[in-house]
């Protein structure tokens, strides 16, 4: 075993550090105080081949592993998680299962698209009446004519209702006992994008509730075979959470670096805070649970890099990184003492994004649902 | 036209540069990336090369340096390089400015290029002085510290920082030019380039494939030699003028500017 990045891998995450650094850096604060979604900076992560980034070139997509993604996921989190997100979530969730269960043709269709940045797409999982409890999907999609009729309703759909939004997957009731996955693209009758919701953090990234009020799309809109929607998303799930576990190294690594450049500068007592142990403690800690964490999710990335099995180890990944983006975030607004309770310091974003990430792609809950399942207890 | 750009691999900007006492050379074991300046020397190649005024048929990376070097010359080719040129051999090992020049310059005497680019200086040796060695060797006109190339009928029309405003050049080519930092903004290497660095052409010459004497190169062809290192002297406490009448405050920050010639 090794933990040497290949040269690629460093490059993509200089490249991406750099990115993240001169690129977003100087206009998170805004976009998050104006609720504004990044499209420039979304433009240029496409032009730089960001937005697909595990996707096979013949399609448009980058041709990286799953680490190299991770990674980059993990560095724009560092500066700003609402960036991150809307990378993360378009490309495990919206992009995937197009690319894992779709037919060529539908590969075809939106996969250039998609991976350039051009579009964005959704995966619309989470009813108002299920969340967790995925499996219970209340929509359904009946036979008619040649197309789905679909009915029902879904929640907290990211990147859903910005001006370059595709369409969504969504998963629905096709029969008795029986949920697919379907594509509904932007703009088709009865699909209604609802207003944003206001958010505690991610201000910048988009979500909102989507209706479907008798929604007709075309048979061959069905994702893969019929009836293998439950197993499709539990798929795409357990892949997203290597990206919201980077999401969360990245936060708390970002965290970490706030409080200690404020800790060196900020002086107490006739010499700089982080000369006291107090300070110094917090500060040790949180590195080293960030770099137990960041070898955590590369693993996970790296088993799915090497197709196998990675359902528990991104459980794992997607639990501890979550718990610990709430911590960093915490500690270092405690660091900061009270300018880290003011929006002009980074810290107080992170503390408002970091939440999010012990309830999105699966609870806190579900994980350990999952991970001691995979014990068998 | 064929354009050569010198580029080297320095400690990152990151690190915090430490030197060695027993080698009385600076530490070069940490994470390392291209030199920051010649990332707009590449930039200038690119730029001329997309800008249409003269064709340009090839921008060639070359480096002189250890294996780990060969990453520089990825990160060049990613930045826009068509190919690289690795000049690697133990003999090397130690060279001071002349000798790494001299070396240089037996790459570039392979090479034939029309012009030749690099950054002003490194970031790590800070000598500034790579591009007139190498100048001197070829028998080509140097320009130093240029923050603006245009290709004019076949000659370059550049202006060079000089310590007050600039000097406006005319040069013919062939030529040696290193760029200073506000020459341009360096693009990002895109995801492609990253991932198709390492299947761009990368040749490896010793020092013997382009004629290199020995006795000019390494430690024992260096004519300097470090003989101590030092600490920088301690800085000079600031002046503090205490703003009793701000109009008088004033005045005594503008005679103090202006007494080292700092305003124009």
């Amino acid at each position: 075993m090794h933990f040497d990045l290949t040269d690629e891998q460093r490059d993509i995450q200089r490249l991406v550090r750099d990115f993240a650094d001169q690129e977003v850096r100087p206009v998170a604060a805004e976009l998050d105080r104006e609720h504004r979604f990044p499209y420039e900076i979304v433009a240029k992560l496409g032009e730089l081949g960001l937005m697909g980034m595990p996707y096979p070139q013949e399609y448009g997509g980058g041709g990286t592993d799953n680490l190299s993604y991770a990674i980059a996921i993990e560095e724009l989190a560092r500066v700003d998680s609402s960036v991150a997100i809307t990378v993360a979530a378009h490309t495990s969730l919206g992009t995937w299962p197009i690319y894992a269960f779709g037919s060529e043709e539908q590969r075809q269709r939106y996969l250039p698209d998609l991976c350039s940045g051009r579009k964005l797409w959704a995966f619309g999982l989470t009813e108002p009446e299920g969340g967790s409890d995925a499996g219970n999907v209340r929509t359904t999609a009946r036979l008619e004519g040649g197309e789905w009729v679909i009915d029902g309703a879904k929640q907290f759909i990211t990147n859903s209702g910005t001006d370059i939004s595709g369409g969504v997957t969504i998963t629905a009731r096709t029969g008795e006992g029986e949920i697919s996955n379907i594509i509904v693209e932007r703009g088709t009758p009865g699909y209604t994008v609802e207003p944003p919701y206001r958010k505690m953090g991610w201000n910048a990234s988009d979500t909102h509730p989507l209706a479907f009020d008798g929604c007709r799309v075309p048979e061959a809109n069905l994702l893969g075979p019929r009836g293998q929607g439950f197993k499709q998303f539990l798929q795409t799930l357990d892949g997203g959470r290597i990206g919201v576990a980077a999401l969360g190294v990245g936060l708390a690594q970002g965290a970490l670096d706030e409080a200690l450049a404020y800790a060196k500068e900020r002086r107490a007592f006739g010499q700089p805070i982080s000369k006291f142990q107090t300070i110094q403690a917090k500060l040790a800690d949180l590195a080293t649970e960030i770099e137990a964490a960041r070898l955590l999710t590369y693993k996970a990335a790296i088993l799915k890099d090497r197709k196998r099995p990675f359902t528990l180890t991104a459980a794992q990944a997607k639990l501890k990184t979550g718990r610990l983006a709430v911590r960093a975030a915490e500690e270092a607004v405690q660091i900061h003492g009270g300018y880290g309770y003011i929006e002009e310091y980074p810290v107080c974003r992170f503390y408002r994004d970091a939440k999010i990430l012990t309830i999105g792609e699966g609870t806190d809950e579900v994980q350990q649902m999952v991970i001691a399942r995979a014990l068998g207890a | 036209m064929k354009i050569c750009v010198l580029v080297k691999e320095v400690p990152d900007a990151a690190v915090e540069k430490r030197m060695d006492p027993s080698t009385k050379r600076l530490d070069r074991s940490g994470e390392k990336n291209l030199n920051p300046f010649d990332t707009h020397a590449i930039e200038a190649a690119m730029q001329i090369k997309e800008g249409g005024a003269v064709d340009v048929d090839e921008i060639v990376a070359v480096t002189m340096g250890p294996e780990s070097a060969v990453r520089a010359l990825h990160k060049a080719v990613s930045l826009g390089a068509d190919r690289s040129v690795h000049l690697t051999d133990p003999a090397l090992a130690g060279s001071d400015v002349c000798a790494t020049g001299y070396a240089l310059a037996q790459v570039l005497k392979a090479e034939s290029p029309d012009l030749v680019l690099l950054g002003q200086q490194s970031d790590d040796g800070e000598c500034y002085t790579v591009g007139a060695v190498v100048a001197d060797h070829l028998q080509m006109p140097s320009l130093t510290q240029v923050i603006k190339i245009d290709v004019q009928d076949g000659k370059l029309r550049c202006e060079r920082q000089a310590e007050y405003g600039y000097d406006t050049v005319e040069v013919e080519l062939p030529a040696v030019i290193s760029v200073g930092d506000a020459i341009n903004e360096p693009r990002y290497p895109s995801l492609k380039a990253i991932m198709g660095a390492k299947k761009k052409p990368l040749d490896t010459k010793s020092a013997a494939d382009v004629g290199i004497d020995p006795s000019r190169v390494g430690e024992q062809g260096s004519r300097t030699a470090v003989l101590a290192i030092n600490p920088p002297p301690a800085k000079e406490p600031g002046e503090i003028i205490e703003d009793e009448d701000t109009d008088e405050t004033v005045q005594k920050i503008v005679s103090w500017l202006e007494e080292r010639k700092l305003l124009a």
